[in-house]
């Protein structure tokens, strides 16, 4: 029962977001700023982890792959694919669903407790439209983005760490890239992401947008907000695996 | 002028509201006192729009404020300005940030002229080089003069103060008092003002009303409150054994059984 509460509330918060803005100009500005911060906030750790990512499914690859019968360029293929398909779009949400799901819900969680939610109600602002909008219009603008730069490391990573430790040569390792590419795999990848980078932004707001209580309460929604979009996101990843692959 | 008839308001089984009617004028300091969960905050809430009513009439200088659709409340909506009990101030914002923030919603205009107002206001609360300063690094009470000065910036019609003296030591509180008495005359607004301050009771109050579990239990002004009969309002205002002694001493003030410019140097010896 209090699932379907929940989910209630969840599409009632949605459907508030739409409204004409009160200032376009304000929004626009807002949503800059979230970009910023969801954005290039992001970028360092995303990086991190792609090129880590990718260095270590090389290794992994070419630990398994053990048969002469197979050309090394073998590795770079299975890596490339591993990367667009899995592991840059969901791991990388993952992580997001960490950095900026608890941001969100932290940030809003704290303005409900300490009313400056209510005070810009009080101005006649809809601050469904004002405060959950931007972030989400922002997450679905650059989570893609930070997607596609996390394949680009990750491929970038692998391709360091198969030279560095000898596995294969940087010319292999090309060769592999190459091989049987599928540009649909892109595409899948981006359906995923931008699917995931809705997720991981309107569960957190929700969840920050109701808080009520005071900081222990933030503690909890943030921590609720993180732990629900990260079991969605890997629903959605299973329900978007068996429907479009 | 704000009228309300007949609130009701609940939440789940409890009923936290029962049937308040009261009506506050213009120009005037109008105040809701009360005991802790007495029910002020949620009035004053169903008042702004926050909460909704489940029966009763909210009017707003003819307009009922119940029977309006969302466009026409938002619209009233920028007529009215509020100060919270913990100011409410946006964390990520300068203090000439927040007191812009209404302007650059709802003007079109240019950044000098906001800039004049924001000053301008600024200035009424005698807040001034505090501009660049965030709410983190400025005291309490600069935050609630921040807060009246954001309220006031679009110059409203009716100012909504929650608790504007909570957390404030009793100076700064009369500033504060003295300030939306001021603000109320100067700009003729309906102020509604949320306390359980006795001083703000006895200093602004130019019509009290006093709520109990609920329930309007007495009205009237800060010159009639020291002589109600009123058992609950009693208690209430003179908790403490010495605002009792205070009381006893001016009704025999007033009664002329004692002098009113008695030496009290003398007394004391």
């Amino acid at each position: 029962m209090k699932f379907f509460t929940e989910f209630g509330l969840y599409l009632l918060t949605l459907k508030g977001m739409f409204s004409r803005p009160e200032n376009g100009k304000m929004y626009w500005k807002e949503f800059m700023h979230q970009c910023s911060d969801i954005g290039i906030g992001s970028l360092g750790i995303v990086a991190i982890i792609s090129v880590f990512m990718g260095a270590v499914s090389t290794l992994q690859t070419a630990y398994q792959l053990v048969s002469p019968l197979i050309p090394v360029s073998t590795i770079a293929q299975i890596v490339r694919d591993t990367v667009i398909l899995e592991f840059s779009p969901t791991l990388v949400c993952i992580v997001l669903a960490g950095v900026v799901g608890s941001k969100i819900a932290s940030e809003l969680g704290n303005m409900r407790v300490s009313e400056q939610i209510d005070a810009l109600e009080i101005m006649g602002i809809n601050t469904k439209s004002y405060l959950i909008m931007p972030k989400l219009m922002a997450s679905i603008f650059m989570i893609p983005m930070l997607v596609v730069i996390s394949m680009v490391l990750s491929i970038i990573g692998g391709r360091l760490a198969g030279t560095a430790t000898g596995i294969l040569s940087t010319a292999a390792f090309d060769k592999g890239l190459h091989q049987y590419f599928k540009p649909y795999n892109v595409f899948f990848a981006l359906a995923k992401s931008y699917t995931f980078a809705f997720i991981i932004s309107s569960i957190p707001a929700f969840y920050g947008y109701n808080v009520q209580g005071g900081a222990l309460e933030i503690g909890r929604a943030s921590t609720k907000a993180v732990v629900v979009s990260c079991v969605l996101v890997l629903f959605a990843d299973y329900l978007l695996s068996a429907l479009l692959l | 002028m704000i009228e309300i008839k007949n609130i009701k308001k609940g939440f789940g089984n409890k009923t936290v509201i029962n049937d308040v009617s009261a009506v506050f004028k213009t120009g005037k300091c109008n105040l809701i006192i009360g005991t802790s969960g007495s029910g002020k905050t949620v009035l004053m809430k169903c008042l702004v729009g926050l909460f909704e009513p489940d029966s009763g009439e909210i009017i707003y200088d003819g307009q009922s404020f119940s029977d309006m659709n969302e466009e026409n409340r938002k619209n009233l909506r920028q007529s009215i300005g509020m100060l919270f009990q913990g100011s409410a101030l946006f964390d990520s914002m300068t203090v000439e940030q927040n007191v812009m923030f209404p302007l650059d919603m709802f003007t079109k205009s240019s950044y000098t002229e906001k800039l004049k107002r924001v000053n301008e206001v600024l200035d009424r609360v005698n807040l001034k080089d505090a501009n660049n300063k965030f709410p983190a690094e400025i005291s309490g009470g600069m935050k609630k003069r921040v807060g009246i000065a954001r309220a006031i910036v679009l110059n409203p019609k009716y100012l909504f103060c929650d608790e504007p003296n909570s957390g404030l030591d009793p100076q700064t509180s009369l500033l504060i008092d003295k300030l939306i008495k001021e603000i109320t005359i100067e700009y003729n607004i309906t102020t509604v003002v949320n306390t359980h301050d006795m001083n703000s009771v006895m200093e602004v109050g130019d019509h009290i009303m006093y709520m109990y579990q609920g329930v309007k239990e007495w009205e009237g002004s800060n010159k009639e409150i020291i002589f109600s009969k009123n058992k609950l309002l009693n208690d209430f205002i003179f908790a403490s054994e010495f605002l009792r002694d205070a009381k006893d001493m001016r009704m025999l003030e007033v009664r002329g059984k004692i002098d009113n410019n008695r030496d009290m140097d003398e007394l004391m010896k």
